[in-house]
C-alpha cells in the first residue's frame, strides 16, 4: 500500500479536504471582524442612542407586531387574487403578440402597445391613474372600492411583464419541435398548446418565481389610494408612537417571507442551469 | 402510378437554389435513398414533401393529387407522410408512450383508451415494451430514433421519410435503428431516406439518388450506381464516401 493512502483517503480527496478547513477558517475569521467592527463603530456614532430609540425600540415592535401580522393579511389577499389572474392575463398577451392569422392582427397591435404602455409607465403612476381615475367616474358602491381598482393596477402592469418573461419561454423552445409536432398533422393551435407551451412555461418558471416575490412587495403600493395593508398601518402606528420601530417591523415581516421565496427561486435558476448544460 | 411523385421541384431559401429542379417517383413499397454531400438538398427536399417547407415551383404528387398545391391545407398530408429526425425531436415533457399517441389523438380524435393497445404493440414490436413509460432523457440516441419511428407510425401513414436518422448516433446503435427500417420495407412501407449509410443503402435499397447542388445527377437500382457509376460527379463522391 502506497503511504498517500495511509487515511483511506486518496491524494486528491486529502488535498480538497486541506482545503476546504482552510476555506472555512479563513471565512470565520473575516465574519468575525466585521460584525465586531460593525458593533464597536456603529454605536460609538454621534446619532446612535436616537436611532435605536426610534428604529430598534423594542416595546413599540412587541406592541404593534401583531396587528402589523393582521394587517399582512390584507397584502396576502390582495396578492391571492392578483397572481393568478396575471399569470392568466399574462399567457394571453404573449399568444396575442406571437398571433399569425391576418384576422388576428388587431390583437398583435393591442398586445404590442399593451406591454409598452404598462411596462413603460412607473407601478405607482399606474396605480394613482387607474385606482382614483375609474372610480372618478361615478361607479357605484362596490365598484368604487381601491381593492378592485388598485388590484387591476397590479395586475395589468405585471401581466406586461410576465407575457415577455412567457414569450422569451416560448422562443426558446427549439424550433426542431415545432417541425416535429407539425409533421405528425398537428395544427398551429395544437403544437402551441400541446407542445411548445407546456415547455415553455416549464422554462420560465423560475424567472416568474421572481415576479411573484417582486408583486407581493408592489401590493404596499395600494396603501397610497386606500387600502389599510401594512405598510400603511406601519405608518399609522409611526404617528401613534411618534417611532419608526413599526417599518422595522413591517420589513421584518416581509423580509420573513420573500427570502425563503428568493432562496428557493434562485434554487430553481440554478437547478435550470444544471439541467441544460 | 407511383406513390410518389416530384415533378421539377425547386426550393430558394433567399438567393440559394437548395432543390433545383427534382424529378423523382417512389413507387408503393419502395425504399428510395437520397445520397449525397451535406448541404446537396437532401434534407430540404424531404421537409417539402411533407410541406414543412413550401416549394417555389414544381409538383408533388401524392397518389396522383398535387400536394404541392398554393393554400392547400398541409395538416391532411401530413398526417399521412411520416417524417423522422435526426436529432430525434421527441417531446421531453411527455413518456415516450405518450409521445406516440399524441398525434392519433389529437389529429384523428381517437381516445387514449381506444389507442393504447395499439401503440403498445408497436412498442413490442419494435423491442421498446419496457421502455414505454421512461421519459426521452431516460434513453439512450439509439432507443430514443426508434420512438421517434414508432410515434410517426402510429399515425398509420403511407410513405415514411427519414433524414438522416442515424448520424447523430453512436457507431454502436445504428444497427438497432436500421433493423427497424428493414422491419419496414419488409412490411411494405413506402420510404425515402436521406442518408450516410452507403453499405445499408446499397444492401437495402430500391433505387439510390445521387444529389449535388439541389440537383439528382444520377438515379438508379443500387447495385448499378454503386456499381458502375455513369457519371463523374457520382463517381467521385463514392470515392470519397466508400474509402
Amino acid at each position: 500500500m502506497t503511504p498517500t493512502k495511509a487515511a483511506g483517503m486518496t491524494r486528491r480527496e486529502r488535498y480538497e479536504a486541506q482545503q476546504r478547513k482552510r476555506s472555512l477558517i479563513i471565512a470565520a475569521t473575516s465574519t468575525v471582524v466585521v460584525v465586531a467592527c460593525l458593533m464597536i463603530f456603529v454605536p460609538m456614532s454621534p446619532g446612535w442612542e436616537k436611532v435605536q430609540r426610534s428604529f430598534f425600540n423594542g416595546g413599540v415592535l412587541a406592541d404593534t407586531f401583531p396587528k402589523l401580522l393582521d394587517a399582512f393579511k390584507v397584502n396576502v389577499m390582495i396578492f391571492a387574487w392578483s397572481a393568478p389572474a396575471i399569470a392568466i392575463l399574462g399567457l394571453l398577451v404573449a399568444l396575442a403578440r406571437d398571433a399569425k392569422s391576418p384576422a388576428l392582427f388587431p390583437l398583435r397591435i393591442f398586445g404590442a402597445a399593451f406591454t409598452d404602455v404598462f411596462r413603460g409607465v412607473p407601478v405607482i403612476l399606474t396605480v394613482y391613474l387607474i385606482g382614483f381615475g375609474i372610480p372618478g367616474l361615478g361607479l357605484p358602491r362596490p365598484w368604487n372600492s381601491p381593492y378592485i381598482w388598485g388590484s387591476l393596477a397590479l395586475i395589468l402592469t405585471y401581466s406586461a411583464y410576465v407575457a415577455e418573461i412567457f414569450r422569451a419561454g416560448i422562443d426558446s423552445v427549439h424550433q426542431s419541435q415545432r417541425s416535429a409536432a407539425l409533421s405528425l398533422g398537428l395544427t398551429e393551435r395544437q403544437v402551441m398548446r400541446d407542445v411548445v407551451l407546456p415547455q415553455a412555461i416549464r422554462n420560465v418558471v423560475p424567472s416568474q418565481m421572481n415576479m411573484l416575490i417582486a408583486l407581493q412587495k408592489d401590493v404596499s403600493l395600494l396603501s397610497f389610494i386606500g387600502p389599510v395593508e401594512i405598510f400603511r398601518q406601519a405608518g399609522v402606528f409611526k404617528s401613534l408612537t411618534a417611532n419608526f420601530t413599526p417599518y422595522v417591523g413591517a420589513a421584518i415581516i416581509f423580509l420573513i417571507v420573500t427570502i425563503p421565496a428568493t432562496r428557493y427561486a434562485d434554487y430553481l435558476m440554478a437547478k435550470q442551469m444544471r439541467d441544460r448544460s | 402510378m407511383a406513390k410518389l411523385s416530384l415533378r421539377g421541384v425547386v426550393k430558394k431559401f433567399g438567393d440559394n437554389t437548395v432543390c433545383d429542379g427534382i424529378d423523382l417517383d417512389v413507387e408503393e413499397g419502395q425504399m428510395v435513398c437520397l445520397i449525397g454531400a451535406s448541404g446537396a438538398g437532401k434534407s430540404t427536399l424531404l421537409r417539402c414533401i411533407n410541406l414543412l417547407e413550401a416549394v417555389e415551383d414544381g409538383e408533388i404528387f401524392l397518389d396522383g393529387e398535387d400536394i404541392a398545391e398554393p393554400g392547400l391545407n398541409p395538416q391532411g398530408v401530413r398526417a399521412r407522410i411520416g417524417m423522422v429526425f435526426q436529432s430525434f425531436n421527441l417531446f421531453p415533457h411527455m413518456t415516450a408512450l405518450e409521445n406516440a399517441m399524441l398525434a392519433p389523438r389529437r389529429v384523428h380524435g381517437r381516445s387514449k383508451a381506444d389507442l393504447v393497445g395499439e401503440v403498445e404493440e408497436l412498442f413490442k414490436r419494435f423491442g421498446l415494451a419496457d421502455r414505454m413509460h421512461n421519459y426521452p432523457d431516460q434513453l439512450s440516441g439509439g432507443q430514443q430514433q426508434r420512438v421517434a419511428i414508432i410515434r410517426a407510425l402510429a399515425m398509420r401513414p403511407e410513405v415514411m421519410l427519414f433524414d438522416e436518422i442515424t448520424s447523430a448516433l453512436d457507431p454502436q446503435l445504428v444497427g438497432e435503428v436500421l433493423d427497424v427500417l428493414l422491419m419496414l420495407k419488409q412490411q411494405g412501407m413506402t420510404m425515402v431516406l436521406a442518408t450516410h449509410e452507403m453499405g445499408f443503402a446499397r444492401q437495402a435499397a430500391d433505387k439510390v439518388c445521387f444529389l449535388k447542388d439541389g440537383k439528382i445527377i444520377e438515379q438508379g437500382p443500387p447495385e448499378l450506381l454503386f456499381g458502375s457509376p455513369q457519371r463523374d460527379e457520382t463517381k467521385a463522391f463514392l470515392a470519397r464516401a466508400l474509402k
